[in-house]
């Protein structure tokens, strides 16, 4: 999160308008001698006034939505103060071309990243994206590649019409020594639940940092290693088991062969 | 087959579970000729190590023979007598490539959550918890091992199984504790803890060039083991066992000290009491008493090495005494790979029989007893080894 969204007017010029009105007339309730709950209503007055003059409100910005128009030109996919921003970054042992290269054919990419279901490039430039979204859903949407400076950087940003507005881009810089590549990943997504739904997954760990680390991770050990590390069959013992564990500290040794002396 | 699977404090249980199966190219299958319960598993067995769950497969010593490889499994092939290192290594990550083996960046799947923990995540560990990757483990009949060209190494003339079987964690362990404390002419070494790495640090101390090593434990068979390979023993119970090291030095205290106890001291100290009663009240989760006694005795300027294994967090170490006397603190994981050429050439030529540490051989189906007096230091037992 930016510090420009916290404070970012978010109303427009007749909301602010009724809302300092409606803000003075609650408050002025205070000085009435008849008036119950004096304290709430001068609070919540006050709260409306702020809101009022400084254009920001907390509530709009939690549900993730905008009174004051929707100011993205053609190449904006996140209005100006709104979004979570997320970045991260893995260095490799590869060549920095390699790295390129590989992420440069969006279609490879499905393979590293975990929620990715599906990419298809549609024509230069353009490709259609569906990822698997929180509970079971599915999201699509098209994205437009607008900077691809060759071994060094890729940007992209979503259409119109995207499930999720988002924008990022990926960095290629040499390490020092000869410790590879580094990879930086910026991203920034309007979340369908709005900031409100970010701060809930975060609190569970689905949030977009920790998705992109390990998404990051992935690449990293199909590029170096050749393959991706994975336990997700391994043997295992049944979850509920009948047998009797030893518990007795009386338990005779008699199965114990006897000690062999080392030579 | 059947395997050894974990299900809670102080309880394993021999089970019947599916036959690993190739999942990555450079997977290759064992099927286990021997394997052995290490002190770290009695970590897990006391339910000190977080991210287990019920039915998992432990063990982290094994060796035994290929009998099926990955299609980019190029060194291994079937019918070959390996012994493979507890730790799974890439071979191709910086860490590999610069002999930091244990801290291999590709091998553990579960690498988010340890850097939740830590901060980073080392190399993935077979039977060593969902943390280190949920590897089954190698008490078993067969195992899954992956990189399969990387660690294991091929065993090829006819020592036996337990002579070389140590070579997977144990024996490397003592070795690299003891090369941690860059032993000079005329060096006293002292070390905590005469269980297996213990046993290893004090002969490998000896093998560096130490002139004295000063063995520290309180059950009489493991002192007399320490004896046997040279080492001057404490008993830790002894009231004047400060002062005694120090006599013991000339007054300048150990030149370095070897902490192979790791997150749970045993004892009566004052201090240990408390850990116990911070520990159970999940306020601290190691105990930390043999760190501080170490630092406390190390001599100025000299190296604390710290092959005992710590999971958390621990209180009241005497961090100024280490800042004061400029100690050098060296810890972590073994690098094994880095070890096993030149550990198996003392062992052929007969410096080291490291089997002089086993005092039970018993078959797989009996690992639950064999836990239960190790963990307890029953019956003289310093070593299980199990054969499927």
């Amino acid at each position: 999160m930016s510090q420009s969204t916290l404070t970012a007017a978010n109303m427009n010029l007749l909301d602010r308008w009724v809302s300092v009105f409606g803000g003075i007339a609650l408050a002025s309730c205070v000085f009435r001698r008849d008036s119950a709950g004096k304290t709430i209503k001068g609070l919540l007055g006050a709260e409306m006034i702020r809101r009022g003059l400084t254009g920001h409100s907390f509530g709009y910005q939690l549900l993730g939505v905008r009174g004051n128009g929707d100011p993205r030109g053609a190449s904006v996919s996140i209005p100006y103060g709104l979004g979570v921003r997320a970045r991260a970054a893995v260095t490799i042992a590869r060549p920095r071309a390699e790295i390129y290269r590989f992420w440069r054919d969006f279609e490879n990419l499905p393979r590293i990243m975990k929620h990715l279901v599906s990419v298809k490039v549609n024509s230069p430039g353009r490709s259609q994206w569906v990822a698997q979204g929180p509970a079971g859903r599915k999201l699509a949407w098209e994205a437009q590649m607008h900077n691809d400076i060759e071994n060094e950087l890729i940007a992209w940003r979503s259409l119109p019409g995207a499930d999720v507005d988002s924008a990022g881009s990926v960095r290629f810089k040499d390490a020092p020594g000869s410790r590879g590549t580094e990879v930086l990943v910026h991203l920034q997504y309007n979340p369908p639940t709005g900031l409100l739904g970010a701060t809930v997954a975060k609190l569970f760990g689905g949030d977009a940092e920790t998705e992109i680390e390990s998404d990051l991770f992935r690449l990293k050990q199909f590029l170096e290693a050749g393959e991706i590390a994975t336990t997700d069959t391994q043997p295992k013992g049944p979850a509920i088991s009948y047998r009797k564990p030893v518990q007795s500290s009386t338990q005779t040794l008699h199965a114990a062969e006897p000690q062999e002396v080392a030579s | 087959m059947k395997a050894v699977c974990w299900y809670g404090n102080g309880d394993v249980r021999v089970e019947s579970v599916p036959d690993p199966e190739i999942l990555n190219p450079r997977d290759a299958i064992i099927r286990i000729t021997l394997t052995a319960i290490c002190g770290s598993d009695l970590h897990i067995y006391n339910g000190y190590i977080p991210g287990m769950q019920k039915g998992d497969v432990l063990g982290h010593e094994f060796m035994g023979e290929v009998v099926e490889t990955g299609s980019e499994v190029k060194r291994l092939k079937r019918g070959d007598r390996v012994v493979a290192p507890f730790t799974i290594c890439c071979g191709e990550c910086y860490f590999c490539q610069s002999d930091l083996w244990a801290l291999c960046d590709n091998t553990n799947p579960n690498a988010m959550a340890l850097k939740k923990l830590y901060g980073a995540s080392g190399a993935g560990l077979f039977g060593y918890s969902h943390l280190y990757g949920g590897y089954a483990g190698g008490q078993a009949q067969y195992v899954r091992v992956p990189f399969a060209d990387v660690g294991p190494i091929v065993i090829e003339n006819g020592l036996p199984d337990d002579r070389v079987l140590f070579l997977s964690d144990i024996f490397p362990t003592g070795y690299m504790a003891a090369e941690n404390c860059n032993i000079q002419a005329g060096d006293v070494v002292a070390v905590w803890g005469c269980g297996p790495v213990g046993q290893f640090a004090i002969r490998s101390a000896f093998m560096l060039g130490a002139e004295r090593v000063l063995a520290i434990d309180h059950i009489p068979e493991r002192l007399e083991l320490a004896r046997r390979g040279g080492a001057e023993t404490l008993d830790y119970a002894d009231s004047e066992l400060m002062s005694k090291l120090r006599e013991f030095t000339g007054g300048r205290g150990p030149d370095s000290c070897i902490d192979a106890v790791g997150m749970e001291t045993h004892g009566a100290t004052i201090d240990n009491v408390y850990d116990y009663a911070k520990q159970s009240l999940f306020l601290e989760t190691d105990r930390p008493g043999v760190l501080r006694r170490a630092i406390m005795a190390c001599r100025k300027g000299g190296t604390l090495s710290i092959p005992g294994v710590y999971g958390g967090m621990i209180d009241k170490v005497p961090f100024g005494a280490a800042f004061a006397k400029s100690l050098t603190l060296k810890m972590g994981q073994t690098n094994v790979p880095r070890y096993l050429r030149p550990l198996l050439g003392r062992i052929q030529n007969g410096e080291i029989d490291p089997s002089f540490i086993v005092s039970h051989r018993l078959p797989l189906e009996e690992a639950p007893l064999g836990y239960h007096i190790f963990n307890k230091k029953q019956d003289g037992c310093t070593k299980v080894v199990l054969r499927p």
